[in-house]
């Protein structure tokens, strides 16, 4: 349990996805215009990150490892150079199905979060949590942990960076900065603020 | 001439990742040294050039409804190829790019230049057009590794250039250019240089500030 507190805070904290391995920097950058709709993409990265990366775990651990494929009755099989593409679909198919239950079941919330789900296929930070966990090599219980805490982390760093830029489009910013420009000086000012986490030791 | 353009133009008048927004995390995450950069550069640009020549070649044959996943197989075929290809004669690289081979795939780079360029062109300007973002790309990647090796740790590709304290020589390393933050404020300032240089570039301010105030 302990192991797993710690897991869940060493990814929200000190490997923020955004902020420390630069995943989702695209989406990060271009919808942290405004708290409500990065507020509303943060939580779809939560919910899908924390599906799909324990999905493509019990898929490397169900079909790709080395020996895995035993109970079809081919043992000595290594499809790991599969991975990649199997990952994405994986991440794809159920981004697709997320959004079809949405729509059928929680048509508000889908109303909410419908035309950030799409963008979350092409995502960065979903892909980087699904490979961290394999190059990592955790279990499943890890990985749902990950998959969470790295979700939070995500949705932390974009809610916070569109604080700082409701608040900066007031200021008299120089003309060649405006806009992207001092979009990136804050997101490297922020972290270096989440720099200050790397000294904790869990 | 418009062949010429198609692949001079990323470089700088738009560029993907200055103007576009596109494929900025692995720029961000491994600059800190010029030779993994390098490796970065010539598996993006090949996956660019490749999946929009194929994609380009097929595009009258997907249906448009299914096209997304149509191009990620693709693209994700040819991450793989250059994931084993690196594997296979730059093992120690390859552990040192770690994910972010396998993150070309989510690269907006590629995507983005497979939906608006090759759905809509034949392909051999679409792939002129890949190698042109590609290039686009290895630009800014390239010099702000320069400047983050060179720098940060008084090398480059590994060669001294400017000796540092801890060896003997003079130079006093900026430790912090090492670190991710610095990525972010090279790759601001190189905007603002651009923009600079090329007024026409600038965004409109959502709010316009007037002077003097008057009372």
């Amino acid at each position: 349990m302990e192991a797993h507190i710690s897991l869940f805070v060493k990814s929200i904290f000190i490997e923020n996805m955004a902020l420390s391995f630069f995943l989702g920097m695209c989406t990060f950058l271009a919808v942290s215009k405004k708290i409500e709709t990065a507020l509303g993409l943060g939580i779809a990265v939560v919910v899908v990150q924390a599906i799909t990366v324990p999905a493509n775990n019990l898929v490397l651990s169900l079909f790709l490892k080395e020996g895995a494929l035993s109970w079809a009755g081919v043992a000595d099989i290594d499809l790991r150079f599969l991975g990649l593409i199997c990952y994405i679909g994986v991440i794809a198919a159920i981004v697709q199905i997320l959004e079809m239950v949405l729509d059928k079941f929680f048509p508000a919330l889908y109303h909410a979060l419908g035309v950030f789900l799409p963008l979350i296929t092409v995502n960065c930070a979903i892909m980087g949590g699904s490979l961290f966990m394999v190059e990592r090599d955790y279990g499943f219980g890890e990985s749902v942990t990950y998959g969470f805490g790295s979700g939070i982390g995500w949705a932390l760093a974009i809610t916070a960076m569109a604080g700082v830029r409701e608040k900066l489009k007031y200021s008299d910013v120089p003309a060649g900065l405006q806009g992207l420009g001092i979009t990136f000086i804050t997101a490297g000012l922020m972290s270096m603020g989440f720099m200050a986490f790397s000294g904790v030791k869990l | 001439m418009a062949k010429k353009n198609v692949l001079t133009d990323p470089l700088v008048d738009n560029n993907p990742i200055m103007l576009q927004v596109l494929g900025v995390c692995s720029a961000l995450a491994v600059t800190s040294s010029l030779q993994v950069s390098l490796i970065m550069c010539v598996a993006l640009t090949s996956v660019v050039a490749c999946s929009n020549f194929l994609i380009s070649a097929i595009r009258n044959q997907i249906p448009s409804s299914i096209r997304i996943i149509a191009q990620m197989v693709i693209i994700a075929s040819l991450v793989i190829v250059v994931d084993q290809i690196l594997k296979a004669y730059a093992y120690e690289i390859s552990k040192t790019l770690s994910v972010f081979v396998g993150l070309i795939i989510t690269n907006c780079i590629v995507m983005g230049r497979a939906e608006a360029y090759a759905m809509s062109n034949p392909p051999i300007p679409s792939f002129l057009d890949g190698i042109g973002n590609g290039l686009g790309y290895s630009l800014v990647l390239v010099s702000v590794a320069v400047i983050r090796e060179l720098f940060g740790a008084g090398k480059l590709l590994g060669i001294t250039i400017l000796p540092t304290v801890n060896d003997g020589g003079w130079y006093v390393p900026n430790g912090l250019l090492l670190l991710p933050p610095s990525a972010f404020f090279i790759i601001g300032l190189l905007i603002w240089a651009v923009r600079s240089y090329k007024p026409e570039q600038v965004e409109e301010r959502d709010f316009k500030i007037s002077f003097p105030v008057r009372y």
